[in-house]
């Protein structure tokens, strides 16, 4: 079966790749494009490890095949620090000492910016129902939610809100 | 997994003929979240995967005069951030935030739920008490179903080949009406119901008599099932525990569960029963419009 050939914008940039239809979102990015951010755990859709924006939703890359997202826009972890520094999520997260391991942080971050992105002041119950879909082995998720609490008040201030 | 082809359809006529081939294993890919793990596991291996998400129809998301009509490839979360559609189908709305987690309801689809014809589909059971029907196109041209007779057994589902789901329609509720989707899982989130049991209900102008229910059942026989015999027994009747209580009784002799991995038989027959008269008790409150979605 041919590679099919495939245009996406990832983290603003034009990117054209080769892969075949069977090869996930979560393959092309880490084995053919080569950014290796976004983890691979379950794959089978219940961890969010794989958490990617897809036109700035969120979904679980694994779960996506690469042939679909011909024309779209995809965010990864790669994208959301820039010149200036980490992305506030990131800081608080680094600043708090949330990260164990690590595995499932990036995933949760991006789905952590995806919540940020829409709700200013979200509850503790509403981040941890929007969280629901991404496990992590190690911190408790206390940390995490801390966290996105602070997060949350700074991208406000940041925004104006 | 197995290699396959992949077809980008842009129109349903495209996507029907693709789908109408009789020497290939040929499937339509709307969010994968029910397909790729299956193809993963090797449980299904498509020759062809017709991707609907790019024909436009598809993408409809309406609301016109009293008609709601969902396009196949709409993905949950755009039909619960449609505030004219959670005001007005609560039991869908219920069922669809329960599906997956966030990440999953970006991709999902209803009409996916639906044509995987999963026992405990979620918004199976809402559709049918919300008398959803379900707009099949097919190589001799377009059909209506009812919802509660698209699915067939555990995985089946009355689409013949070349056929493809291209739209729900459901009415538009007449007033004081309530509907409500509850489930039993261990957990909190991210989970498949053990049971789940939707209930919808129109009261009388003043609200003193129930003139129409519906009551449908999940996860409790080889799909989900209308028990017509649990809105009967409602209907001329006042809105009381006591209702519910028979009601309830009468879902769960209609239940016919398998004990599995999830539950038993017995402890499905007693939800039946529990989430039955829960589902009623919200739908009534939402009727006489003191509970939101
Ligand atoms: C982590 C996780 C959690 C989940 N939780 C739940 C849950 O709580 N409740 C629940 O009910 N489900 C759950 N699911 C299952 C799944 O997400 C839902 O069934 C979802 O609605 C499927 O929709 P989809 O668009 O992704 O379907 P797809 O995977 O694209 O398709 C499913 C099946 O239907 C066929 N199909 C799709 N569209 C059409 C069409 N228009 N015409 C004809 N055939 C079609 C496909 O060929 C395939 O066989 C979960 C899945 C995962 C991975
Ligand atoms: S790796 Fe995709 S959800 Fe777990
Ligand atoms: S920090 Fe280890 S899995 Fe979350």
């Amino acid at each position: 079966m041919s590679k099919k050939k495939v245009s996406a914008k990832i983290n603003g940039q034009p990117v054209e790749f080769l892969c075949e239809p069977r090869q996930s979102l979560l393959e092309c990015l880490r084995d053919v494009i080569g950014i290796t951010g976004t983890k691979e755990s379950c794959n089978d859709g219940n961890c969010g490890a794989c958490s990617v924006l897809l036109n700035g939703r969120l979904v679980n890359s694994c779960l996506v095949f690469g042939v679909e997202v011909e024309g779209r826009e995809i965010t990864t972890i790669e994208g959301l620090a820039d010149w200036q520094g980490l992305h506030p999520i990131q800081q608080i997260f680094l600043d708090r000492n949330v990260v164990q391991c690590g595995y499932c942080i990036p995933g949760i971050i991006i789905a952590t910016k995806a919540l940020l992105d829409r709700e200013a002041n979200p509850s503790e119950e509403r981040i941890r129902s929007w969280l629901s879909g991404n496990l992590c082995r190690c911190t408790g998720y206390d940390k995490i939610v801390g966290a996105v609490k602070e997060a949350a008040v700074i991208l406000a201030k940041e925004k104006g809100v | 997994m197995k290699q396959f082809d992949y077809e980008n359809a842009k129109t349903i006529g495209e996507a029907v003929n693709l789908l109408n081939n009789s020497s290939k294993n040929v499937r339509p890919i709307a969010g994968g979240t029910d397909l790729i793990p299956r193809m993963r596991n090797g449980l299904l291996e498509p020759d062809i995967l017709v991707d609907i998400k790019n024909i436009p129809e598809l993408n409809i998301l309406s609301i016109n005069g009293d008609l709601l009509e969902i396009g196949a490839a709409v993905p949950l979360y755009r039909i619960y951030e449609e505030e004219r559609i959670t005001k007005s189908y609560p039991a869908l709305i219920d069922a669809i935030k329960n599906i997956g987690g966030i990440a999953i309801q970006g991709r999902a689809t209803v009409g996916g739920n639906l044509c995987n014809a999963a026992p405990s589909g979620d918004s199976i059971p809402a559709l049918i008490v919300h008398e959803a029907m379900c707009i099949i196109a097919g190589p001799t041209g377009q059909r209506i179903l009812p919802v509660e007779d698209f699915c067939t057994a555990p995985g089946k589902t009355a689409l013949g080949r070349g056929e493809l789901l291209t739209t729900i329609q459901i009415k538009h509720p007449p007033h004081n009406t309530g509907s409500c989707y509850n489930r039993f899982i261990p957990r909190n989130e991210m989970d498949i119901a053990v049971t789940g049991v939707a209930a919808s209900l129109m009261l009388s102008m003043d609200r003193t008599q129930i003139e129409n229910a519906k009551v449908a059942i999940g996860a409790v026989a080889p799909t989900p099932l209308l028990v017509k015999a649990a809105g009967e027994v409602l209907v001329g009747n006042a809105p009381t525990e006591e209702a519910w209580g028979k009601a309830a009784i009468a879902a769960q002799s209609a239940a016919r569960p398998i004990t599995d991995v999830r539950g038993s038989i017995n402890q499905r027959k007693h939800l039946v029963g529990v989430l039955t008269k829960r589902a009623l008790r919200k739908a009534y409150l939402r009727a006489i419009g003191e509970m939101e979605i």
